[in-house]
């Protein structure tokens, strides 16, 4: 059982961020807490990249503030972030995630037992020396993600991961995303796949034109939605 | 070395003052590399990573170092290291040395500009994982550095080229003294002037020769850069 | 792995110094291009080396390069072939003696074809008249060389005013050495001055041949001198002395009479002249 994480809970208090004078997040206000894994989901352009990488600390707000745990500032020690199409560093998959242990100052000694665990547990054991950059999209992905995990991080955010990958790709990775909530890691993941969101959700959080629209208790949501903008959405039909 | 025989007959019979021309020639040049590869594969990264007033304006100015003329280097060079100029004391004129810091000055240019563009392009790709893994300033220069490396190798190849091929420089500073400071550049230029054209031409052949071998390295280095994902 | 780098490169610097600071037993002579082409250094300097062991640096330029070089203090020695040059070196304090060493030659060399009509002629200053009034075509190698001035001398002779009254498309300066000039005058068949032992030893002569030789104008006289060293602490005086006496000594003198190209000699020692 992990002790509490002084990065959570993640609060956006009236957060606006513009990207090249157009907004993107607009007065957005959003608490990210420890527990099971919140799911953002919403139309296309809706900013959950936004929110994500915000929360991840890549981002300065232009209005209103973020705080980790109450911290004005944090630096990205106990949190990671797997991107929608990562990048890998030219070298070998196993060189990748030395190349993370190293960053996150995992003792030497240690590093080699944890990459094989690491590998094995995202399903690439036998991929070591495998030039990561020659890997398919969906390997990639998986390798980003024991990257990720490669730091003991408290908090992980996950933008869109199964967007490119098959159905069998998918379920695999969502095996992992489960197991990794359980260790009792806060995932924080975007999706434009509803069913993905029910599978995986504990919260969910329905952003739309960079505000959100609608936020709760998984379960809930999907039952009974509040807002007329949820049950258009849940419906299928195109917000805009 | 006797000048009726063509270069190649010298090769083939292993002239040691022919040998001893090639010898140096490489030396000088693969130094002179070495030399400005310390400086500005660091110095190219260092730009291509910050941001400070100016910028442009030193970007701009280095790519059009890249078009140093030898020659002018080479003046630069002999006035600096002349007896009655400022670094005289040091009594590097005419020697092998002060051929060395010559290339060097003209091949450093090339090497950080290359460099900035090569850093710049993958530090694009590269800057959002980096930030995320709290990746400080050295880690990421030394990782934009690595993840570059085959790029960098066909730049340094380059420099190379350059620097063997080059004759303006290295015969001011150099004098071209017979035994000590004389190079294939050099030496061509020096055989043509006395109208001993065979020879001349022999030694063209042996330095195209090793330019195209210097370009063969480039292109499988990065055929293995290639391989391995790079 | 940068460590490395700098290791390597400290290393590199090593081997190249080492040469240097191995070669303290070394002077630098400058001198001009026409005594390096003729080969002469090739053969008497491994006798001056085997000798004393001392290596000779030859930096070969023009002979107002080769001066200015020694002006500058880059040289310990000078050996050119201009007097009044070299006179006026030494009377502005930048050399300690001149010693007359040896004298070849001047040549004037023209094409087979002889548009001049000057082949054989015994008055110098005569043909190069001939030459300006033919309009032939004449190669200058206006480098401030020695050659250049002795060549500027005979013009003067001629009175004929290169320089300014008589310039035209006919004479051709292009600012470079011997070889350079009789690789020119080769390709466009014209008229040139040259120093008989670079003729002797130039391969690339296409159609030229002498034109007129044996003038007592035409002789070109060589002189040695040491680098003064009360202007240029660093100069090697005592090894920079050593070289000049060797070469006006009967030894240096035999070394230097020896040379020859193809049985010919080219150079005849006369340090022993007092009007040289």
């Amino acid at each position: 059982m992990r002790a509490p994480s002084s990065d959570l809970p993640i609060v956006f208090e009236n957060v606006s961020i513009a990207a090249s004078g157009v907004p993107v997040l607009d007065r957005l206000s959003l608490t990210l807490q420890h527990g099971a894994p919140t799911v953002l989901i919403g139309p296309n352009g809706s900013g959950k990249t936004t929110v994500l990488r915000a929360a991840m600390g890549l981002i300065a707000p232009s209005q209103g503030r973020i705080t980790w745990g109450g911290l004005e500032f944090s630096p990205p020690t106990r949190r990671a972030i797997v991107f929608q199409r990562p990048t890998m560093l030219r070298r070998s998959a196993a060189a990748n995630v030395r190349y993370a242990l190293r960053a996150a100052r995992i003792p030497r000694g240690e590093r080699e037992t944890r990459i094989a665990e690491l590998l094995a547990l995202v399903g690439l054991e036998g991929f070591s020396d495998r030039p990561a950059r020659r890997m398919s999209g969906g390997e990639q992905q998986r390798l980003a993600l024991a990257r990720a995990l490669a730091s003991d991080p408290a908090v992980l955010f996950l933008d869109e991961p199964t967007a490119s990958l098959d159905p069998a790709a998918t379920k695999s990775l969502e095996d992992v995303i489960r197991a990794v909530a359980a260790r009792g890691i806060k995932v924080v993941m975007a999706t434009h796949d509803l069913g993905e969101a029910r599978r995986l959700a504990g919260y969910v959080v329905l952003l739309h034109r960079g505000r959100v629209i609608e936020t709760g208790d998984a379960e809930e949501f999907f039952k009974s939605p509040q807002t007329a903008e949820a049950r258009k959405f849940l419906a299928g039909e195109l917000l805009v | 070395m006797p000048s009726d025989l063509s270069a190649l007959q010298l090769v083939m019979s292993g002239d040691p003052a022919l040998f001893a021309i090639v010898r140096l020639s490489l030396l000088v040049s693969l130094a002179a590399v070495i030399c400005a590869a310390i400086i500005a594969i660091p110095l190219g990264a260092l730009i291509a990573l910050t941001r400070f007033p100016g910028r442009e304006a030193v970007i701009v100015i280095l790519n059009a170092l890249m078009g140093l003329p030898p020659v002018v280097v080479g003046l630069a060079i002999y006035l600096l290291l002349s007896r009655s100029g400022p670094l005289g004391a040091w009594g590097l004129l005419f020697t092998p040395t002060a051929m060395v810091i010559a290339q060097t000055v003209l091949v450093a240019p090339i090497i950080a500009a290359l460099t900035r563009q090569t850093i710049e392009d993958l530090w694009v790709e590269y800057r959002d994982e980096l930030a995320a893994m709290n990746i400080g300033p050295a880690g990421r220069v030394m990782t934009l550095i690595w993840d570059a490396r085959f790029s960098l190798i066909t730049t340094l190849l380059a420099g190379f080229g350059r620097a063997a091929a080059e004759v303006g420089a290295v015969i001011i500073v150099g004098g071209n003294i017979d035994g000590f400071t004389r190079v294939m550049t050099t030496t061509i230029a020096l055989e043509t002037s006395k109208g001993n054209l065979p020879l001349a031409v022999g030694l063209g052949v042996v330095l195209m020769t090793i330019v195209i071998l210097v370009n063969a390295f480039a292109w499988v280095a990065r055929r293995a850069g290639e391989r391995l994902g790079a | 792995m940068f460590t490395r780098r700098y290791l390597i490169a400290i290393a590199a610097f090593a081997a190249l110094a080492t040469p240097a600071l191995a070669q303290d037993k070394s002077i630098v002579v400058s001198s001009t291009t026409s005594t390096q082409d003729s080969g002469l250094f090739g053969h008497i300097l491994p006798i001056f080396k085997a000798k004393t062991g001392i290596d000779v640096k030859v930096v070969s330029q023009g002979t107002g390069q080769a001066l200015d070089t020694a002006r500058r203090g880059d040289a310990d020695v000078v050996f050119v072939h201009a007097k009044p040059l070299e006179e006026k070196f030494i009377a502005e304090g930048f050399g300690v003696k001149r010693n007359p060493v040896m004298y070849n030659d001047f040549i004037v060399i023209g094409p087979k074809s002889d548009l001049a009509g000057i082949k054989g002629a015994k008055d110098v200053a005569a043909a190069l008249k001939t030459i300006k009034e033919k309009n032939a075509p004449f190669i200058s190698r206006g480098d401030k060389s020695g050659t250049h001035a002795a060549e500027l001398a005979l013009w003067k002779a001629a009175g004929v005013d290169v320089g300014g009254a008589d310039k035209g498309a006919w004479y051709k300066e292009i600012g470079q050495g011997m070889g350079a000039a009789l690789n020119t005058a080769s390709a466009s068949n014209a008229y040139v001055l040259a120093d008989r032992g670079t003729w002797l030893s130039f391969k690339n002569r296409g159609d030229l041949e002498i034109a007129v030789e044996g003038d007592k104008r035409l002789f070109n006289q060589y002189g040695v001198i040491l680098v003064n060293p009360a202007k240029h602490a660093t100069v090697k005086k005592e090894l920079g002395q050593q070289f000049i006496d060797w070469l006006i000594s009967p030894e240096g003198q035999k070394a230097i009479a020896d040379y020859k190209i193809n049985g010919e000699q080219l150079f005849y020692p006369n340090a022993n002249d007092g009007n040289a």
